[in-house]
């Protein structure tokens, strides 16, 4: 049976998220006290070693991103990504709700591995009570003098997914339009306002605390091997246990649906779920048993993404679950690149096509090639993982289009 | 210099190159529609878009950097499908009225629907959406259901002229070029320079002054300077039957040092007049309130006779000589000459003074 393993939740339900008194009882901001006796260089090997990969859904090793940082620099930012635009997905604001001085320290030691004296929060607009909730934290730990000269800032987003993605969200903060750039130049050396930046998810932030305190073996030797921690995913759709889990990385997809969301309500047969946020990939049964770490999901070919697992059950349509899906990110698309903005408009045309029972095979085929076209050609990760759900659900459940095409119908 | 290899042959590139430079250097050709040369880069076309070797995703070789070892492929199956790809979608917003369009034949999208053979698009459901072609201004005609938003006149609006008139308004297949508010360019501010016109890949803008007079292939084209001021643009009159019908820009450092193909309303929008029937070709003199035709030598023989008159009867000093910006540095010399040798007086002064 699988059971919860909490690191960044471990203080969820436990202490009062209103009071930097209990956040310090339960050793909050030790952590951070302990790094200033380090070095730089040495608090990045720390989280290096540590394999602490980014949990916003890129799954890169945080501490050789901060790497990239020109020693030089005389000014870095950094920024976290609290823009948690997939459908979904909530974990961010459950960390930040329940422990929010937990996301400002671990800013805090990343500022002090890139010698940083400005943070950026960047909020998903959806959660003003959220900003409430940072600015007070932040206002507490900057009376108490916790940050020390390290200050940070919240800022609001306007309800655009594209921010999510680390160099729209960037621009957004700069004041520009949500639109993201081309890489290279990575964040890391040319970021917000062209200067080096960290851009991290809360998640990943949320973790450093417990690494400084435990050691880098520790934080290594959890979960998977090469994805090694904790994840916190959040079930919905059709699952008894609609809320948030923190497992380890190498509970497989079947014990965090059936052990810990306790399987599909009202007697249902499972049918598919999907991972990792709206732009994830349809799992279907057989897949089940894959760890929910970074490369075994990668190896069978679905994105770890950024924790949301949608559940399905048997009475689901696909192709009407998808052509919702093809509708959002047709309305999501920013605009900048050729394939995503007329792509997205394209598929969801087709879909729209497909579910009313007008589309030939032949349209099925030119969705299928227009969506190969987009993973590779687009810009950045919207354009590129829009396609996703189309392709994992053509390739594992196919009957649930052929019905619907006008051959199968006449 | 880095060494990689480009379609199965190892070429050289200097260190600091794009892989689309390393390309062009090598004789290999990428299409582009939102790149250009003098703008900066928005690697948001895709059409140039490569392969490279242990890469998932491909480069758009207009914004990435060419490094040593990579193995790139310009013209692969999976490229070359891609690219038709994006080309389909592109021609499904695209209205093909290219035989009224004043840009067919100089069309950079009609290039490459011709090179990849694009004769209609699989993505034609939900068809096109349909904008209203309405701007009152006399010069610039805004034709968005040809425009495949590659932005150049955006970046040359903000970046050469820095009016920064036109922007992207709204979001996804919603989005378009408009000014603030999705107003006319003569409430914005707009000065009607025409850059925008000069780097569209598309008939989307074209100049209303040339509409309908001659298209690319029809034309001559003559360098030449500027009349209107004295910065010295270059520009290139469009000569068909011996009659000037548009102005371009040619945008070649060597030919156009000066303005590099930039121009401004006057320059790119004003050049009917040498046409036009209120044209003066002859001099004309004023007697009894009226004008009459007269020759150049005696409407000359009757300036030097007032001249000389009011310097014999009020002295030199009561004369004064004002010159232009519309006449070369040559004739502005001689017309400083003239009136402090000839009519005797230092009361000189030029237009550009003010």
């Amino acid at each position: 049976m699988a059971q919860e393993y909490r690191i960044v939740l471990a203080n969820a339900g436990k202490i009062d998220p209103a009071s930097l008194d209990d956040y310090l009882n339960a050793g909050g901001y030790k952590s951070l006290e302990k790094v200033r006796t380090m070095s730089a260089k040495e608090l990045i090997d720390l989280v290096r070693s540590s394999k602490l990969r980014g949990r916003g859904g890129a799954g890169f090793n945080a501490g050789m991103k901060w790497g990239f940082v020109p020693e030089t620099a005389p000014e870095t930012y950094v920024v976290c990504n609290l823009d948690e635009g997939e459908p979904g997905t909530y974990k961010d604001r459950t960390i930040v709700e329940a422990d929010p001085h937990l996301l400002l320290e671990g800013m805090a030691i990343c500022a002090h591995a890139i010698r940083s004296k400005q943070g950026y929060i960047y909020c998903r607009g959806e959660y003003p009570f959220v900003v409430d909730h940072l600015n007070r934290a932040i206002e507490q730990a900057k009376q108490s003098g916790q940050l020390g000269d390290f200050n940070i800032e919240v800022r609001m987003g306007g309800g655009a997914y594209v921010c999510g993605e680390e160099t729209a969200l960037i621009e957004s903060i700069e004041g520009h339009r949500g639109e993201p750039r081309f890489k290279p130049p990575f964040p890391g050396v040319a970021g917000l306002w062209g200067k080096p930046t960290v851009v991290n998810n809360v998640e990943t932030f949320a973790n450093l605390p417990a690494i400084v305190k435990n050691g880098s073996e520790w934080f290594a030797s959890i979960g998977s091997p090469n994805y090694p921690g904790t994840k916190v995913f959040t079930l919905t759709g059709d699952v008894v246990n609609r809320r948030p889990f923190e497992v380890p990385t190498n509970t497989t997809i079947r014990e965090l649906i059936f052990d810990l969301g306790g399987g599909i309500p009202n007697g249902k047969a499972f049918k598919a779920v999907q991972i990792g946020g709206t732009s994830g990939a349809f799992i279907p049964e057989h897949l089940l048993d894959t760890p929910l770490d970074f490369d075994s999901m990668r190896d069978a070919g679905i994105t770890l993404g950024t924790g949301a697992v949608f559940v399905m059950d048997e009475t689901r349509d696909m192709v009407d679950v998808v052509t919702r899906i093809a509708k959002f990110f047709e309305h999501e698309s920013c605009g900048k690149c050729n394939p995503c903005r007329e792509g997205t408009f394209r598929s969801y045309e087709l879909m729209k096509k497909i579910k009313t029972g007008q589309a030939t095979p032949s349209d099925v085929e030119n969705l299928s090639t227009l969506s190969k076209v987009m993973t590779k050609a687009c810009l950045c990760g919207l354009g590129q993982a829009a396609p996703t759900p189309i392709l994992t659900t053509l390739e594992h459940f196919s009957d649930d289009y052929k019905r619907r095409l006008l051959a199968a119908i006449s | 210099m880095i060494r990689l290899t480009i379609n199965g042959r190892e070429v050289e590139a200097p260190r600091g190159s794009t892989l689309l430079q390393a390309c062009q250097l090598n004789g290999i050709e990428i299409p582009t529609l939102c790149y250009d040369p003098d703008l900066r880069l928005a690697g948001s076309c895709r059409m140039c878009i490569v392969e490279c070797k242990n890469r998932p995703l491909f480069l758009a070789s207009c914004v990435a950097p060419a490094e040593e070892g990579m193995v790139i492929e310009t013209h692969s199956d999976q490229i070359m499908q891609a690219r038709r790809v994006i080309l389909e979608l592109l021609a499904a917003r695209h209205d093909f009225s290219c035989q009224t369009c004043d840009k067919n034949g100089d069309c950079t999208f009609q290039d490459y629907c011709y090179e990849y053979g694009i004769k209609e698009s699989s993505f034609e459901d939900g068809g096109r959406r349909i904008y209203t072609v309405d701007d009152p201004n006399p010069f610039l005609e805004r034709d968005y259901n040809k425009c495949i938003m590659c932005t150049r006149c955006v970046r040359a609006c903000e970046e050469i002229t820095v009016a920064r008139a036109i922007n992207v308004e709204n979001r996804g297949h919603h989005s378009k070029i408009a000014v603030a508010f999705d107003g006319y360019l003569e409430d914005s501010p707009c000065v009607f320079c025409g850059q925008c016109v000069m780097v569209c890949p598309t008939g989307a803008l074209t100049s209303k002054v040339s509409a309908g007079q001659g298209r690319a292939f029809e034309v001559d084209r003559v360098l030449t300077t500027c009349t209107y001021c004295g910065t010295g643009c270059t520009l290139e009159l469009n000569v068909k039957d011996d009659r000037v019908v548009g102005v371009s820009s040619n945008r070649e450092e060597e030919w156009s040092p000066v303005n590099k193909g930039a121009l401004c309303v006057k320059g790119r929008f004003g050049w009917d007049f040498i046409n036009s029937p209120d044209r003066l070709t002859t001099p004309l003199i004023k007697e009894n309130g009226e004008f009459r035709e007269a020759s150049w030598d005696e409407a000359l023989d009757l300036v030097a006779q007032r001249l000389q008159e009011v310097k014999d009867q009020h002295g030199p000093d009561s004369l004064a000589m004002f010159t232009s910006a519309r006449v070369t540095n040559e004739e502005n010399y001689l017309a400083q000459k003239f009136t402090r040798a000839v009519l005797g007086t230092n009361n000189v002064d030029h237009c550009a003074r003010l």
